[in-house]
């Protein structure tokens, strides 16, 4: 079984990242774009016992700096 | 005599240079310690995690080390008032750990900084800090990608409202929050900070501002 983890910075933390992406985005010719935010997606493949309570233990305790991120789980 | 323990992590590339500043100039006897070790040297006075890479910095910077087995010992030293100085991804490390508040994000300006800056000292009565005046501008080398201290309003009024701010940058380096560049634990026994006092330890690299931090220290725990 397979989950998909995505990890994204909370609102009001500013994110460089985003901006130089951002930045790369309109040097290219495109127009329109109004922000871009970075984050990451991990992919995790576990038995299907696996809890939820798990997966978001993952998360608060390595996957995500809940100081400035939060997460989304997505389960296939 | 003094023990202190610098702890090695892979990736890590600044534990020599931080055991040959704490020798040479508390010295103490210091051994390296392996970040597989689940236990540390016994009867230590310090413990210094050092800069570098630790982990190529896979996932966030720190992270990885932070959960690391030898870091589980360092929480638990830490707690009994041991001294703990984290520079760079040392202090990276500890803020993951949770034993310093806070995060450390990409430079605002996404570059690499690699330059001397100057530094103000914003509290004097620290363990770490004790060799310096409230006040005083030292000079001492940053070299990070990952600089930017982040808390919210409420974290940085309690670090301010607490005397938890050891340094300041006394000039735009990596757009930290309010420029911080070191801050104390709690108790005050753990400091985390992006500049590099233990590459500024004799006039052959250009300054010793980074000597009294040690030269403090020592005077604190003797």
């Amino acid at each position: 079984m397979k989950t998909r983890i995505f990890v994204t910075l909370k609102n009001g933390v500013l994110d460089p990242q985003g901006k130089a992406i951002h930045h790369a985005i309109e040097g290219l010719g495109f127009s329109g774009v109004h922000d871009v935010r970075a984050g990451r997606l991990i992919e995790i493949e576990h038995e299907p016992g696996l809890s939820k309570a798990d997966l978001e233990s993952m998360c608060t305790k390595l996957l995500a700096n809940m100081v400035i991120e939060n997460f989304e789980i997505e389960q296939a | 005599m003094m023990r202190a323990a610098v702890i090695q992590f892979p990736g890590s590339n600044c534990d020599r240079d931080m055991a040959v500043a704490i020798r040479d100039i508390t010295g103490a006897d210091t051994s390296l310690v392996w970040h597989r070790e689940s236990a540390l040297p016994t009867g230590l006075d310090l413990i210094a995690i050092p800069g570098g890479f630790s982990y190529g910095d896979y996932l966030r910077s720190g992270a990885m080390a932070a959960r690391s087995p030898v870091m589980q010992a360092v929480i638990a030293a830490a707690g009994r008032g041991v001294p703990v100085l984290g520079v760079c991804n040392g202090f990276q490390i500890l803020t993951e750990a949770g034993l310093l508040p806070g995060a450390l994000m990409r430079n605002a300006g996404i570059r690499f900084v690699c330059r001397t800056v100057g530094l103000t000292v914003e509290n004097s009565q620290s363990m770490f800090t004790s060799g310096y005046s409230a006040g005083e501008k030292i000079h001492i080398p940053v070299a990070h990608h990952d600089g930017n201290f982040f808390a919210d309003d409420a974290t940085l009024d309690r670090l301010e409202g607490e005397g938890r701010v050891a340094f300041r940058y006394a000039e735009s380096v990596n757009g930290s929050a309010r420029n911080i560049a070191g801050v104390l634990n709690d108790a005050g026994n753990v400091l985390g900070m992006m500049p590099h006092p233990e590459r500024m330890i004799e006039a052959m690299q250009g300054g010793s501002d980074g000597r009294r931090l040690f030269e403090g220290l020592i005077r604190e725990i003797a």
